[in-house]
């Protein structure tokens, strides 16, 4: 057996750390004495979220090391001890604390230093740089006693660091030498817009400012002067102006360096001397210094492979391109930003309402991508990156690529992950091929994208590839045969649409029929309410019928909302918005009596926040007897349609949207489906009812009707797609009950309409053949469900206070009357709210 | 007939807490028991009973007796009505985190009476 040979790393940064993973993995430990040194008092730890830190994030939750690697993997690790010099003739690295280590091989992974541009009075008490824990630690301290900081520099650390001071709650400034934002990455027009997008959030940016003096008082940094005559008042400044490569240890010793600076490296990632690596940010490369870690890890990787003789690859340069948010801000840059290729022509979109730029760069005749910029929105950036690095022909119309899908028409086919090649890079951080994701899939069994995550290493970098990695498994899945499994829980081995289906065909009434005939076990909290929401669109029995009451939410069990501490809100109908001044007396006597707060809803309703469970049946009593009827904004079901007023009142109003509001709210009141819906009417194309982001939405014109489907509020908005034009009411209504029931049958748990659709094959075409066309030939099946459900109304409300068995459910406690004690309220503007942990008297009941 | 209880040295006392008809079959009600919230659950039409702390940790507010009760691969569990952590029924211990876990108490049906002891 030969003796050991050493290896000694020097520099434990990302770099650092990945080429000593990759010798593990490598099992090159057999064949070396890996020694390391880490100049900084903690281990390898992810300086690319390093801003995570002022978010809360430790020290230990930025570590990249895992317990015990280097113990268990024999590694000599000097925490705190910085090389110091080589000696390349007797082949030693003499360390700081005086330790003298043979060598046979050297890794240089020294990284980088900020740059702090040379401007007099730069040392003053309050400059920092960005660089390492221990810096934003001395930032963070620092910054307690300050109301005003001031970054210098505005590429992409120094907005993170603009980030990190507004958190802090400094007024943030960002003084920039260059004429724009991110002048490395991002274009004049695309600067425009991040500047205007950052200045939306406070933080003053200041370009063409070339810093001349920093001003002290008492030696604390008070004042900034500008080559133009400016002047800015500052606590503290951060330098975030660049790096620079450390490469002192390798020009001490004689190895060749760049003129700027950066130990040169051939593609093997060797230095002038053949026993000396340089990897990561300390490395000069025909060139150039590469200041991200996705290059760095390819240059770890080629270093681990010749060190560890198991294959030979060659580094040959780095993809630049860069996803980031910044202060919130989407911002991407890829591939030939710059248009620098010969011939190269630009497709841009400058919205400045929305504060969106998309540029895509296209080589001479329009087939290919080569670059492209995206700010404000870069959801683009995964697909776009690989039509860049796999040459893959563009669409006809490559603009569709920046912008939403056309209505109603399914996104390019292109876009698809089954167009990738294998050799496609998926993630850039720790270069992993679409081929290495699939074949894992495949191997593993993967059925998760966690599990895809720990196993590939895909998608553990900055994250900007998980939803392609999300893409690859469903596909890998469906190719297996596998079916991206649809079940809807482990109760029931079908989808909810086939469960639909097997209530409507066999009849089944109650859950316990459904569970025994086609399912196991007891059941869940997603197939209960799942399956009392289909019994209901099909029988429709009263959902606290006995068989009913133990499938029910607790929003459904109490007819009520359940809010944060235990209490309900109640929100009576109010058809159409329109309600008398009698019936808001009477909401608001109710809301006095017992002691509720009240707010106006999004839905144009009013709701009664505070309500003991107790309370409720005597809340509802009093309203059922004014007139009012359930709101069921407690169900997944029809909440409100909300309108303007139309031609009764409103000088532009071309139809009556009152009316029909009302008698659309009247005819689909408390009708239940896979989520709750929502409606309005517009009685002109003002639209003042917003019916386009509803799930069904009309709006009034000179001949009618115009119907549109799908829309969507929250958290993803969508606009509605135009489904009919200019149609009459009894067509609309046809239309609507086909609509409304075709989507109740088929869509997901939990899927609004918005969602189904995008899901739906052949998109707006499909559904008007279905709807309008009858393609299925089921329009009056639909409409006959529909009939159903309209006629056996009754509110639910009015049905549970005149049953007195249900009427007992409503206490607090089963064996006394006593409301809950723990609940504790305090005033805000004149009302209640529910108090928070630290505003709690200790109650003895309440522990 | 005893139910569902889980090993205890020492039960101190059983109390007396409604008719087991008072529980629909598969819900929950609160009880206030010597002070103490306790969420009482039925499985099933017959005498099967189990109770834990009503206190839900997640939410911290006093609702586990209004949660839907069902089973994960067999464990019978209640979710919390707010944040939908789901609870074992026989030992309180959360199932989606492991660090957390509710009173658990002896529950049981005598002379068709729902008993619960809190040692």
């Amino acid at each position: 057996m030969t003796a050991k040979k050493n290896l000694v790393v020097i520099g434990n940064g990302m770099v650092g750390h990945k080429f000593l993973e990759l010798m593990v993995a490598k099992g090159a430990t057999q064949q070396w004495n890996i020694i390391t040194f880490c100049e900084e008092p903690r281990v390898a730890y992810d300086r690319v979220n390093l801003s995570g830190f002022f978010s809360g994030k430790t020290a230990g939750d930025l570590t990249l090391v895992e317990p015990g690697f280097y113990q268990e993997n024999g590694i000599e690790i000097h925490i705190g001890d910085k090389a110091v010099a080589i000696n390349r003739e007797q082949k030693t690295v003499s360390s700081a604390n005086g330790l003298e280590v043979p060598y046979d091989k050297i890794v240089l992974a020294t990284g980088s230093y900020p740059f702090v541009p040379p401007i007099k009075g730069n040392d003053a008490k309050g400059t920092f740089v960005y660089r390492t824990i221990d810096d934003l630690e001395a930032m963070y301290e620092y910054a307690k006693n300050c109301t005003v900081g001031v970054v210098v520099g505005g590429g992409l650390l120094g907005l993170e660091c603009a980030n990190a001071l507004k958190n802090m709650g400094l007024k943030t400034h960002v003084v920039e030498f260059a004429p724009r934002l991110m002048p490395v990455q991002i274009d004049e027009a695309g600067g425009a817009i991040l500047r205007s997008k950052i200045e939306a959030l406070e933080v003053s940016v200041h370009p063409n400012k070339a810093t001349t003096e920093i001003l002290n008082e008492n030696g604390k940094v008070s004042k900034m002067l500008f080559a133009d005559g400016g002047e800015l008042e500052t606590d503290m400044i951060v330098f975030s102006a660049g790096i620079r490569p450390r490469d002192d240890i390798a020009r001490n010793c004689g190895i060749a360096v760049g003129e700027r600076g950066g130990i040169i490296i051939n593609d093997y990632c060797q230095t002038s001397d053949p026993d000396i690596y340089a990897v990561g940010e300390c490395a000069l490369y025909q060139n150039r210094i590469y200041g991200l870690v996705a290059p760095g890890y390819t240059m770890a990787g080629v270093a681990a492979d010749i060190l560890s003789n198991t294959a030979t690859s060659t580094f040959t340069g780095a993809d630049m391109s860069t996803k980031l948010k910044l202060l919130g801000v989407d911002v991407a840059s890829f591939g030939d930003a710059f248009a620098k290729t010969a011939g190269a022509k630009e497709i841009a979109i400058t919205d400045t309402v929305q504060g969106v730029y998309k540029k895509l760069v296209l080589n001479e005749d329009g087939s290919r991508l080569l670059g492209g910029i995206l700010i404000g929105d870069a959801s683009a950036y995964g697909t776009l990156l690989q039509f860049v690095q796999n040459g893959i022909a563009l669409p006809p119309y490559p603009e569709d690529l920046l912008m939403p899908p056309r209505e109603g028409k399914p996104a390019s086919a292109a876009m698809g992950v089954e167009s990738l090649p294998d050799s496609a890079q998926i993630c850039s951080c720790n270069n992993v091929t679409k081929g290495q994701i699939c074949s894992a899939i495949r191997e593993g069994n993967l059925t998760d994208v966690p599990t895809v995550k720990k196993c590939t290493k895909a998608g553990t970098g900055c994250g900007g590839c998980v939803p392609l990695v999300t893409d690859i498994l469903k596909s890998e899945m469906k190719k297996a045969g596998l079916v991206v499994k649809n079940h809807l829980c482990e109760h029931f081995a079908y989808s909810r649409q086939e469960l639909y289906h097997l209530v409507r065909v066999h009849k089944i009434q109650t859950f316990d029929e459904l569970i025994q005939q086609h399912g196991s076990g007891l059941g869940c909290e997603i197939c209960k309410p799942t399956v009392s929401s289909m019994l209901a669109s099909t029988w429709n029995e009263h959902i606290l019928k006995t068989p009913h009451v133990s499938l029910q939410d607790t929003n459904d069990y109490y007819l009520a909302n359940i809010q944060r501490d235990g209490t309900y809100s109640v929100v009576p109908r109010v058809p159409g918005g329109e309600i008398t001044p009698d019936q808001l007396i009477v909401i608001g006597k109710v809301a006095k009596e017992f002691g509720l707060y009240t707010k106006i809803t999004g839905g144009q309703r009013i709701d009664l926040f505070g309500a003991r469970v107790d309370q409720l049946p005597q809340i509802w009593k009093q309203l059922i007897d004014a007139g009012f009827e359930s709101g069921h904004a407690y169900g997944k079901a029809l909440r409100t349609v909300k309108s303007c007023v139309g031609s009764t009142w409103c000088r532009f109003g071309v139809q009556d949207s009152t009316s029909l509001a009302i008698e659309v709210e009247l005819r689909y009141r408390g009708l239940r489906a896979p989520h709750k819906l929502k409606s309005a009417v517009s009685g002109c194309t003002r639209e003042c009812a917003e019916a386009q982001s509803k799930d069904f939405g009309i709006i009034a014109t000179e001949n009618g009707w115009n119907l549109y489907v799908c829309g969507n509020g929250g958290m993803k908005p969508q606009h509605a797609v135009l489904l009919a034009a200019d149609i009459d009411k009894e067509t609309l209504i046809k239309y609507l009950d086909r609509f409304l029931v075709f989507y109740i049958r088929t869509a997901d748990r939990l899927e609004r309409t918005a969602t189904w659709f995008n899901k739906l094959e052949g998109g707006i075409e499909y559904l008007k053949q279905v709807i309008i066309e009858d393609s299925l030939g089921i329009g009056a099946e639909l409409e006959e469900q529909m009939e159903h459900l309209v006629s056996t109304y009754q509110c639910e409300w009015k049905a549970t206070i005149e049953d007195p068995e249900k009427v007992q459910r409503f206490r607090h406690f089963v064996n006394t009357d006593e409301p809950d004690p723990s609940l504790q309220y305090v005033d805000e503007r004149g009302q209640k709210r529910p108090a928070k942990e630290h505003e709690k008297t200790l109650v003895g009941a309440a522990e | 007939m005893v139910q569902a209880l889980p090993v205890r040295e020492k039960v101190t006392q059983w109390i007396d807490v409604c008719p087991v008809s008072a529980i629909i079959p598969n819900t929950g009600v609160c009880a206030l028991v010597e002070g103490k919230q306790v969420a009482v659950f039925r499985i099933g039409n017959g005498s099967e009973v189990y109770a834990l702390g009503n206190y839900d940790p997640f939410s911290k507010a006093h609702v586990l007796s209004r949660g839907i009760v069902g089973d994960r691969k067999g464990v019978k569990k209640v979710a919390s009505p707010i944040y939908k952590q789901n609870f074992n029924l026989a030992t309180g211990q959360c199932l989606d985190d492991e660090t957390v876990k509710v009173p658990a108490f002896p529950a049981r049906v005598v002379d068709e009476r729902v008993q619960v002891a809190i040692g």
